[in-house]
């Protein structure tokens, strides 16, 4: 059966709370899921408290604030800090985010709780192991296929074939659809999740591209495409504003449309 | 994820690929929005049907299921409710039973269970229909 409660290592306990920077006046409070791999213990919350007048705005600033300043045990991952390169995807104030994106004044709760995006294996902190949806993205083998030999210049496509890319391509591949649905959640392992469909449905309506046929063939399933039931928390947890929900329902059409 | 022996050996793709696409479902996810339809349809029509005899006794209902209209109706309305019910319940198994035995016991117990509340609904309505 699907798994509703955490199994017993899994479990959260509390955590240290540390020590309030001294001279601070405006003080931002974070609880941070810890877990080490190697130490044998539960996960637990650390509390954290950040000097707002000494940091950035967004809740990245923050957390880089806390390793430089308080804890440098503390993992996560980031590079760009600013949306393009969907590293820092955690669950903030209760969504799947972009930290670098997320405002500290944004946070609706009196304290920025910060934990790795949920039903993933943690590889340690805030670093979930995305082995399995980096595999499942590839699947869909998102390059473009043709048999036409390729021309001597560049393969052409109208300015309206270009127009219907708008709102797929952007896809930074963070990760928060895909952890935030709960299709996922139970059935991740034959899943392909809203990120890898979106990008499946991306190289099907490309104008360019050959193997549509093929495409669909591999995605029709009761459980790579079909598990979908439409819940939307891809499309509200997404950070650049996409909507992988309806890129799984265009893909649905297509499949009935070559049934008749 | 894959809970199968051996599979921390393998490699990610190979577990994403699994069996391979089983190309089917389509079929499937096309029905339960022809059942939604024909449900509503029906619905729309068996309600009022069954509302007219409300609180009239035994015998304006079986006055009513000998208009063969209404025995017609209400037959085509079990039917469909029925598969409706049949392949709603079976996405829900789907989802939640993930242990393999237990999946295609419980997938087929409901195929059991729809199929013997449809076929004996029917017959209900078709023998008073037909005067038995």
């Amino acid at each position: 059966m699907v798994q509703l409660t955490l199994p017993k290592n899994s479990q959260l306990t509390e955590g240290t709370v540390w020590p309030k920077p001294t001279g601070a006046n405006r003080l931002a409070e974070y609880k941070i899921y810890r877990w080490n791999p190697e130490d044998g213990k539960n996960p637990h919350v650390d509390t954290y408290y950040v000097d707002r007048d000494d940091c950035g705005p967004m809740v990245l600033d923050g957390l880089i604030w806390i390793k430089t300043k308080i804890d440098p045990t503390l993992t996560f991952r980031r590079s760009c800090r600013e949306g393009i390169c969907g590293s820092c995807a955690m669950n903030i104030d209760g969504t799947n985010t972009l930290a670098c994106l997320k405002s500290m004044d944004d946070v609706t709760a009196s304290a920025v709780k910060v934990y790795p995006l949920p039903h993933m294996p943690v590889v340690k902190d805030l670093v979930p192991d995305l082995t399995q949806f980096y595999a499942q993205h590839a699947s869909v083998e998102p390059w473009l296929h043709t048999e036409t030999p390729a021309p001597e210049k560049e393969w052409k496509q109208a300015r309206g074939d270009r127009e219907k890319l708008d709102g797929l391509y952007e896809c930074i591949l963070c990760a928060c659809c895909s952890t935030s649905c709960p299709s996922y959640w139970w059935n991740g392992d034959r899943y392909l999740g809203p990120a890898a469909l979106l990008q499946a449905y991306r190289w099907l309506i490309d104008s360019r591209d050959e193997a549509t046929g093929d495409r669909l063939d591999h995605l029709e399933d009761p459980f790579r495409l079909y598990r979908c039931h439409t819940i939307m928390n891809c499309a509200k947890a997404c950070p650049k504003g996409l909507n992988p929900a309806k890129a799984i329902a265009e893909i649905k059409k297509m499949m009935v449309a070559r049934q008749f | 994820m894959s809970s199968s022996s051996g599979s921390s050996m393998r490699t990610p793709r190979r577990r994403v690929a699994g069996l391979g696409s089983a190309r089917s479902g389509t079929g499937h996810f096309w029905l339960q929005r022809v059942t939604g339809i024909s449900n509503l349809l029906l619905i729309l029509i068996c309600v009022p049907l069954v509302i007219s005899v409300a609180g009239e006794g035994h015998g304006a209902l079986v006055e009513l299921l000998r208009n063969p209209f209404a025995a017609v109706a209400l037959s085509l309305a079990l039917f469909s409710i029925a598969m409706h019910m049949r392949i709603g319940m079976q996405v829900v198994i789907e989802d939640y039973v993930h242990s393999e035995g237990m999946k295609v016991l419980a997938l087929i117990a409901n195929s059991f269970f729809t199929i013997a509340v449809g076929g004996v609904g029917v017959f209900a309505v078709l023998k008073i229909s037909f005067g038995g």
